[in-house]
């Protein structure tokens, strides 16, 4: 029988290796930080990421950010060719600032929020999620 | 590490909380003298609340031989700490005398030569017996299932688990949780906890994917001795990664520790003064929890198979480890009042299968589920020369003598077994039968793979699976043991990242490097993906093991291990 790369990896237990950022990809999680926070200083606390830490599904991962006061919050996947994923805008009327999402990650990579608070203040905070295709469970 | 004087001291510093725990008299019974049924059940029945917990029976209704691991490597925070202790420290830990019924019990030398002493361990019809005695003292004692129950014999996988779960429903079992128990596939897994089950499965942690709702209760209340317990249920929190995603599409699992903070501070709202986590989460993942989730009186923790005879107490939560296969029922009596837990007095209870005498009702029981299976059971396949063991984190001989069996029967250059915990061992000089290959195998996506594969792609396939052992947050490790490897051998070095553990991968038929562009023929068995052809693994083990009559499995020196 034939197999595809991918499938012959999850009948062997295997998966991905974790594989060096593309230089391109990190220059560019830089400019979308920089973009977003027009250079100022990023501070951390108050900002909640809440991601699994091994993806059952790389192409749909749960992620849910929590910043109380916050007016904008940036979701970037910093090991895809993309990285940016979500940003939540909140206006003046929300009940909470929070916001639940499925974002794909291309590989073990780490997630990365970043909050901007009502006074102009912005706080990051990252998990890794690892990507695996798994088997082996004893 | 906590030595039990330690862990006395700890306990009491820590809430002014007394308690006692260890082996009573049989841990040091010398060789030559009798154990008898008083010495292993004795217990000065104490405080208002017992528990009783089993885990990881993996369908072993009968008395086993089950050789504990000689390696099993703590990485990170828990380099050196139980359970990473092994042999002689395991036993200079606990104090433990050599060749001594707990020797044989919870370590792995000379375990052909103790295994003639002592026996074999476990067997239902035993447990029910020590079960019948501790609620003699204390009539309404809570059994807590651990899981992993449903799944590891030719019964069981015969009748879809049906066996284990008319076993435990006479057991007269509280609350379970889960993990092997989805291999059997989520329409069957519902239809047992909706008609056939007599408790709660429990699993807090499992969702469904579409709207991440609770799947299944994630906790129970019960009132023993006028005391309100929470009992909250943690599935294996790497359900559709280690195992086929397939089999239950729809749900989710995860550590999700935030939920569980959550769910502790609702049974605790609700009137909870004692809360006791049933766990399937592994020991490494319950130390984590343990320390950064407050208010968890008792984590019973599963899936790693560990055995201490002692509890490890982490922040202010007791963690339990009472083994595998039927070997060791633990007993926990606590003292429970003005809503908070004052002691603990623990047993880890061998069940020495030819020192408790057998409650024949429960025989009975085991031998109508067997019986339809029984000349299929006994049939006599071979012989072994060798012990048959799975343990530890690199390889087995069980193991060996399967990617032995496979690259042989399948014409593989190289094989691939995966690093599973379960599985009985076998004495040397005795007759391998079916039921003990089905032992080692028996489970519902067998089917031996063959295929090819570039050199490149195993070593990614290796640095995978190691950073799943390895990985020093144990979050980030997925469950199993390192993949057996037949026909290659390698170099890890477990303080590497993933990506640089793995090297000098040698085939060892040639004794050349494997090229990383090459391709070669590599046969496995238990694919976790969908569509999977071959024959399944039991089979190409048996055809193999009657073609050689008697089987003999060589020290395995291909993996060389360092920084361990």
């Amino acid at each position: 029988m034939k197999f595809t790369r991918r499938e012959t990896m999850l009948m062997a237990l295997g998966a991905t290796a974790a594989a060096m950022l593309p230089a391109r990809a990190m220059a560019n999680v830089d400019d979308l930080v920089a973009a977003f926070t027009g250079g100022a200083d990023i501070g951390e606390g108050g900002l909640t990421l809440t991601a699994p830490e091994i993806a059952e599904n790389g192409n749909t991962v749960p992620i849910e950010v929590d910043a109380p006061g916050a007016v904008s919050i940036m979701v970037l996947a910093t090991g895809n060719p993309t990285p940016g994923a979500a940003t939540f805008n909140f206006g003046p009327l929300s009940g909470s600032q929070s916001a639940s999402t499925r974002i794909r990650l291309a590989k073990t990579q780490n997630v990365l929020a970043v909050a901007k608070m009502a006074d102009g203040s912005f706080v990051q905070v990252s998990q890794e999620v690892k990507v695996t295709i798994g088997g082996c469970g004893g | 590490m906590i030595s039990r004087r330690h862990f006395l001291q700890a306990g009491m510093a820590a809430s002014a909380l007394y308690g006692a725990s260890g082996f009573g008299n049989w841990g040091r019974l010398a060789a030559q003298q009798a154990l008898t049924q008083n010495d292993l059940l004795d217990f000065q029945t104490s405080g208002n609340v017992t528990l009783m917990h089993i885990t990881d029976i993996h369908a072993q209704l009968m008395p086993v031989h089950f050789r504990e691991p000689e390696i099993n490597i703590g990485v990170g925070d828990v380099i050196g700490k139980p359970p990473h202790v092994t042999g002689a420290d395991f036993r200079k830990l606990y104090g433990i005398e050599d060749g001594s019924a707990a020797d044989y019990a919870l370590t792995y030398d000379d375990f052909t030569s103790l295994a003639q002493t002592y026996g074999r361990m476990g067997g239902a019809d035993r447990i029910s017996t020590v079960l019948k005695s501790i609620r003699a003292d204390r009539p309404d004692a809570l059994l807590l299932d651990g899981g992993d129950t449903w799944q590891g014999s030719l019964t069981a996988l015969r009748t879809n688990g049906q066996d284990m779960v008319n076993i435990f429903n006479a057991l007269g079992t509280d609350a379970m949780t889960s993990h092997w128990e989805f291999t059997l596939g989520i329409d069957r897994v519902m239809e047992i906890v909706e008609n056939e089950l007599n408790f709660p499965f429990l699993g807090a942690n499992i969702f469904d994917t579409e709207w991440d709702e609770r799947a299944f209760e994630p906790y129970k209340m019960f009132e023993r001795g006028g005391v309100q317990i929470a009992v909250i249920g943690q599935a294996f929190p790497y359900m559709p990664i280690a195992n086929p995603k397939w089999m239950f599409p729809e749900l989710s699992f995860g550590v999700r520790q935030e939920n569980m903070a959550e769910v502790v501070a609702e049974v605790r709202g609700k009137g909870a003064e004692l809360v006791v986590l049933l766990s399937h989460n592994g020991f490494d993942v319950d130390r984590k929890l343990a320390a950064n989730v407050d208010g968890i009186d008792i984590i019973l923790t599963g899936h790693t198979h560990d055995a201490l005879p002692e509890p490890v107490l982490v922040n202010k939560t007791y963690l339990i480890a009472s083994g595998s296969h039927g070997k060791f029922v633990t007993r926990l009596d606590l003292d429970v009042r003005d809503g908070e837990m004052k002691g603990i007095n623990h047993r880890l209870i061998p069940i020495f299968t030819d020192v408790i005498a057998p409650d024949p009702e429960m025989t009975a029981l085991v031998d109508a589920q067997r019986a339809p299976f029984q000349s299929e059971l006994t049939e006599v396949i071979g012989k072994t020369d060798s012990l048959l063991y799975r343990r530890g984190n690199f390889n087995g001989t069980w193991d060996d003598l399967i990617c032995n069996a496979l690259i042989d029967e399948r014409e593989a250059d190289i094989a691939l077994s995966p690093g599973f915990r379960w599985g009985a061992s076998v004495l040397p000089g005795a007759d391998i039968t079916r039921e003990d290959i089905f032992n080692a195998t028996a489970m519902s996506y067998p089917e031996a793979y063959r295929s090819e594969m570039t050199g490149e792609t195993l070593h990614v396939i290796l640095e995978d699976v190691a950073d799943n052992l390895f990985n020093p947050d144990p979050y980030y490790q997925q469950g199993g043991d390192m993949v057996r490897v037949g026909g290659m051998g390698y170099r890890i070095d477990i303080n590497k990242p993933q990506g640089e553990r793995i090297t000098e991968m040698t085939l060892l038929k040639t004794g050349e490097l494997i090229d990383p562009a090459k391709t070669y023929v590599v046969a496995g068995w238990a694919s976790v993906n969908e569509g999977t052809e071959g024959p399944p693994i039991w089979e190409v083990v048996e055809n193999f093991i009657k073609r050689e009559g008697t089987v003999t499995v060589d020290p395995n020196t291909s993996v060389k291990v360092v920084g361990a």
